[in-house]
C-alpha cells in the first residue's frame, strides 16, 4: 500500500502538469562539459522538485524539476559555486527546496537526534546494568554464612557413598 | 443485492466484534468458563462475516458492477481479470476492507491454533484482537464504505491507474497488510499480559511464532513494494526514503528488535518490560503507517483538512491505541518482576545492543519523517529526504551490522568476547580481503569498499555460526552433518537471515557505488555503449494491448560484438484515464541487469532513452528473501510446534467447570 499513494502522486503530478511522463535528466538538458554536468547531477540529488512527493528534481518528471534543472545548469554555466547554486535556490524557494536540511537552530533537534538518542540509550543501559549488578552483588553479600550444623549437613550429603 | 448484502455481513461483523471485545474480558477476569468460552466462536464467526463482506466486494470488482461508486472509480470492464481482483485493494475503501479482513484471520487462527494457552490468556487476548477490529469496521462503516452505490449506474467505469496495473499490486499490498496486522497479535498480548499483570517465558513463546509471521510478510512486502518501484517507475531507483516508505520500514525495524528481545525473554526471562513496550510500539507504528500514509497527512498537515471525518477518526484511533496501550503500560507494567541477570558481554548483551541500535534508527527514520509536518505546524517549510537519511540512518546501520556477526556466537549469561573474536578471525581476514581488492581495483579507498567488507564481514560471520555449532572443521564430516541436521532450526534461521543482511548489503553497494547511466537522444539505427554492453537501436512497432496503445522500441544489445539478446522498453498509453506509462525493459546478467526505458519521442523521429547497467542489484532483494527464508525456518523450530512446557502450561490454567 506504501507505494500506491507514492505512484498515485506522481501520476496526479503529470495531470497537473498536463505533461505526458517522460525520464527525469533529458538528453537535451545534458551539459557538454562533463565536470560541470556531474556537479549539476550532485547538486540536482539534494534538491526537491517542490510540486512532487519528496523526489529530487534529478528523479523527477515534473515540468517544475525541469525549469530547475535547467535553473542549476544555467548557474554553473554562468561560473556559480555549488554553494551560490544553492543559496540562489534557497533565496528564490525558501528552505523547503533543500532535501538535506541545513544545520540551524530549527534542525537542530533533528541532527542531533539520532546520536542523542544512542547517547541517552547507551547511558540508561548502562546505568540500569550497574544498579542491577549492584543490586544482586548486596543480595549475594547479605546472604549469611552457612552455620555449623548447616556445614555438617552438606558434609553428610556430598560424603561419597560407599559400596 | 450482492454489495448490500456485504455491508449488511460487515455491520454484523462489528456487532460480533463488540461481544468478542467484552464478553470474553469480563470472563476472564471473573473466571466464568462459559462467558470465557464465547471468544473462539466469535472469532470464527467475525472470520465468516468479514470474508463474506470481502467476497461481495471481489465479486462486484469481477462482475464490472459500477452502480458501486468505488468499482466505478477504479475499474473498467476491458481490464485484464487479475487486475479486476486487485484493484479491489487499489484504493482506500477496498484496502481497508483487505486489512480488516486481514485482521479477522489472524483472530481466527489464534482461537484455533492457539490451543495449549491457558483460557484466560487465550480469551484476553482475542478480546483486545477485537477492540482493534471494532475501531477498524466503525471506521470503514463510517467514514470509507466500499460499498456505496451511486444513484445512477454509469455504463463504464473510470479504470485503474494504470501505474497500479501490474503484479506487483497483486503481491505487494496483501503482504505488506499482513505485516502490519501480524503485529497486531503481539499488540493483544503485550495487552493481555498487562490486563493479566503476569508474563513469563511461556508467553514469549507464545507470541513468538505471530510475530515472526508478521515479520517475514513484512520483509516480503517491503522488498516487493522497492522492487516493484525499481522496474515501474522508470529511473530503476529501489528506496527514496519517502514517508511512505519509511512508515513500512519503521514496524520493519521496531519489528527486528522485537524478534530479537522476545528471544531473550523467553530463553532467559530478561528483558521483560522492554519486550512489552517493544510489541505496543511496533503495532503502533503499523497503525501510523497504515493510517498516516492513508489520510494523507504525511505529505502536508493540510490534507487533514480536505476530509476532516476521516482524519478525525483516524487521529482518534491512533490515541486510543498507542496512548491507550502506553498508558496502560505506565500503570501495569511496574508489577511485571525484572527477570534473569546477565554480564554486558554476554548473549543477552548483544541483543540488548541490537535493540539499542534498530530503536535508535526507528527514532531517526520516525523523526526524519515526522519534523517536517513539526516546522510546518510552526510556520517553517522544510524538506527531509534521502541525504538527511543516508547521512543518519546510513552509519547507525553500519555499526549496527558491524556487531551482528559477534552476537549468535556469544554464549548466554557471561560471553568471552576474545574466544569469539578468535573464531570471527577466518570473517576478519575475509573482510579485510574484501577491503583491500575493491581498494586496488578503484584505485583508492572509498565508500565502496568499506561496504564490501562489511557486507563479506556479516556474510562470513553467518557462516562461522554454522560452522561453529557444527565443528565443520574439527569433527568428521558424518559427525558434522549429523549435527548439522541436529541443530535447532531456529539457529539455522538466524544464520540465514544474517547472511541475508549481507547479501542486501553487497546488492546496495553495488548498485549505488558502481552503477553506470547513459541518457542519450536516440534515432532507428543509433548505437551506444555502456560499460562493457552495446545497444543498437533497430526501430518502433506500435502494438495493441487489452485496454491500451503501446509504442515498443527494440534494442539489440551486444558484448564484445557477439549478441546476447533483444531488449524492450516500451511506452503504453491508457485510453480511459489519458495516461501514460513507462514500461522498462531488464536484462539480469548474473546478479546485475540491464534496464532500458523510454522518455519522450521527439517531432524528429528521435527518442530519450535512459540505459543503466546495475551490478548486483538483484541481491538485495535475493537478500530480503533470505532474511525471510530465515524467519520461515525459524518459525518451523520444534519448540514453537510443541509448545510451551507442561508446567507453565498448568500453572494458571482455568479448567473450564464440566
Amino acid at each position: 500500500m506504501a507505494w500506491f499513494l507514492r505512484l498515485a502522486f506522481i501520476v496526479v503530478a503529470f495531470a497537473i502538469g498536463g505533461a505526458t511522463p517522460s525520464l527525469a535528466v533529458q538528453p537535451d538538458e545534458i551539459l557538454p562539459d562533463p565536470a560541470l554536468e556531474a556537479r549539476a547531477r550532485a547538486l540536482s540529488h539534494d534538491l526537491r522538485c517542490m510540486v512532487c512527493q519528496n523526489q529530487s528534481i534529478d528523479d523527477s518528471e515534473a515540468p517544475l524539476a525541469h525549469d530547475l534543472r535547467v535553473l542549476v545548469r544555467d548557474r554553473l554555466k554562468a561560473g556559480d559555486s555549488d554553494r551560490e547554486v544553492i543559496d540562489f535556490l534557497v533565496a528564490r524557494y525558501g528552505e523547503f527546496v533543500l532535501l538535506r536540511p541545513r544545520f540551524e537552530w530549527h534542525t537542530a533537534p533533528l541532527w542531533l537526534a539520532p546520536i542523542g538518542l544512542l547517547l541517552v540509550g547507551a547511558a540508561t543501559l548502562g546505568a540500569a546494568l550497574r544498579r542491577r549488578r549492584r543490586a544482586a552483588s548486596a543480595r549475594v553479600e547479605t546472604v549469611a554464612p552457612l552455620s555449623d550444623s548447616e556445614r555438617a549437613r552438606i558434609a553428610e550429603l556430598t560424603r561419597p557413598s560407599g559400596p | 443485492m450482492i454489495p448490500e448484502l456485504g455491508h449488511y455481513a460487515l455491520v454484523l461483523a462489528l456487532a460480533i466484534a463488540l461481544v468478542q471485545s467484552t464478553v470474553p474480558l469480563y470472563g476472564a477476569r471473573m473466571r466464568d468458563a462459559v462467558l470465557i468460552r464465547v471468544a473462539e466462536p466469535a472469532a470464527l464467526a467475525q472470520f465468516a462475516f468479514v470474508a463474506f463482506s470481502f467476497a461481495a466486494l471481489v465479486g462486484c470488482y469481477v462482475t464490472s458492477d459500477f452502480s458501486v461508486a468505488t468499482v466505478f472509480e477504479n475499474s473498467h470492464s476491458t481490464m485484464p481479470l487479475i487486475y479486476k481482483f486487485t484493484s479491489v485493494w487499489g484504493n482506500h475503501e477496498g484496502s481497508m476492507l483487505l486489512w480488516v479482513l486481514i485482521l479477522a484471520v489472524f483472530g481466527a487462527l489464534v482461537a484455533a491454533f492457539g490451543r495449549n494457552m491457558p483460557a484466560t490468556l487465550k480469551a484476553t487476548v482475542l478480546a483486545v484482537q477485537s477492540w482493534v477490529a471494532s475501531a477498524f469496521y466503525l471506521f470503514i462503516l463510517v467514514t470509507s464504505n466500499p460499498f456505496l452505490r451511486l444513484p445512477e449506474a454509469p455504463f463504464e467505469g473510470r479504470d485503474l491507474n494504470p501505474i497500479l496495473q501490474d503484479f506487483g499490486l497483486a503481491v505487494h499490498p496483501p503482504m505488506l497488510y499482513v505485516g502490519y496486522v501480524g503485529f497486531s497479535i503481539s499488540f493483544s498480548f503485550a495487552i493481555a499480559a498487562l490486563i493479566e499483570g503476569r508474563i513469563d517465558a511461556a508467553w514469549a513463546r507464545w507470541v513468538r511464532p505471530w510475530t515472526l509471521v508478521a515479520w517475514i510478510f513484512l520483509t516480503l512486502g517491503i522488498a516487493m513494494g522497492s522492487f516493484w518501484a525499481y522496474y515501474t517507475l522508470g529511473w530503476g531507483g529501489w528506496w527514496y526514503w519517502d514517508p511512505v516508505e519509511n512508515a513500512s520500514f519503521m514496524p520493519w525495524l521496531a519489528g527486528t528488535a522485537l524478534l530479537h528481545s522476545a528471544l531473550v525473554m523467553e530463553k532467559r526471562e530478561a528483558l521483560k518490560i522492554w519486550t512489552i513496550l517493544l510489541a505496543i510500539l511496533t503495532f503502533s507504528l503499523s497503525l501510523i503507517g497504515t493510517f498516516l500514509v492513508r489520510s494523507g497527512v504525511i505529505t502536508s498537515v493540510h490534507a487533514f483538512a480536505s476530509d476532516p471525518t476521516r482524519g478525525v477518526f483516524i487521529l482518534a484511533i491512533l490515541v486510543l491505541f498507542i496512548g491507550g496501550g502506553l498508558a496502560l503500560y505506565a500503570w501495569r507494567a511496574p508489577l511485571l518482576k525484572a527477570g534473569g541477570l546477565f554480564a554486558p558481554i554476554s548473549r543477552e548483551g548483544a541483543l540488548v545492543l541490537n535493540n539499542l541500535f534498530l530503536t535508535v534508527a526507528c527514532a531517526t527514520v520516525f523523526f526524519g519523517t515526522i519534523y517536517p509536518l513539526v516546522t510546518e505546524a510552526f510556520g517553517t517549510k522544510i524538506s527531509v529526504g534521502a541525504p538527511f537519511f543516508n547521512l543518519t540512518f546510513g552509519p547507525l546501520f553500519a555499526l549496527l551490522l558491524a556487531v551482528v556477526p559477534f552476537g549468535p556466537l556469544l554464549a548466554w549469561k557471561r560471553g568471552d568476547l576474545q574466544g569469539v573474536m578468535q573464531r570471527l578471525t577466518a570473517a576478519f581476514v575475509l573482510a579485510l580481503v574484501g577491503i583491500t581488492a575493491v581498494c586496488i581495483v578503484e584505485g583508492r579507498p572509498v565508500l565502496a569498499a568499506f561496504g564490501v567488507g562489511l557486507a563479506g564481514f556479516v556474510i562470513a560471520g553467518a557462516i562461522t555460526d554454522i560452522v561453529e555449532r557444527t565443528g565443520m572443521w574439527r569433527a568428521p564430516f558424518p559427525v558434522a552433518t549429523r549435527r548439522a541436521i541436529g541443530l535447532p532450526r531456529s539457529a539455522w534461521g538466524a544464520a540465514f537471515a544474517h547472511l541475508g543482511l549481507g547479501i542486501s548489503l553487497l546488492g546496495v553497494v553495488g548498485e549505488t557505488q558502481w552503477g553506470s547511466e547513459q541518457i542519450v537522444s536516440l534515432r532507428p539505427g543509433d548505437k551506444v555503449a555502456l560499460r562493457h554492453y552495446e545497444f543498437t537501436f533497430d526501430r518502433t512497432v506500435p502494438r495493441t494491448g487489452p485496454n491500451y496503445q503501446e509504442l515498443v522500441a527494440q534494442f539489440t544489445v551486444r558484448r564484445n560484438g557477439e549478441m546476447i539478446g533483444v531488449m524492450q522498453p516500451s511506452k503504453r498509453s491508457f485510453p480511459a484515464r489519458e495516461m501514460t506509462t513507462t514500461e522498462a525493459a531488464l536484462m539480469t546478467r548474473g546478479f546485475g541487469q540491464l534496464y532500458v526505458s523510454l522518455g519522450e519521442a521527439a517531432a524528429d523521429g528521435a527518442i530519450a532513452v535512459r540505459l543503466y547497467h546495475k551490478p548486483l542489484v538483484l541481491m538485495i532483494w535475493l537478500g530480503c528473501v533470505v532474511m525471510a527464508f530465515g524467519g520461515a525456518l525459524s518459525l518451523s523450530d520444534r519448540r514453537l510446534r510443541v509448545g510451551a512446557p507442561k508446567p507453565a502450561r498448568s500453572r494458571a490454567v482455568l479448567q473450564p467447570a464440566e
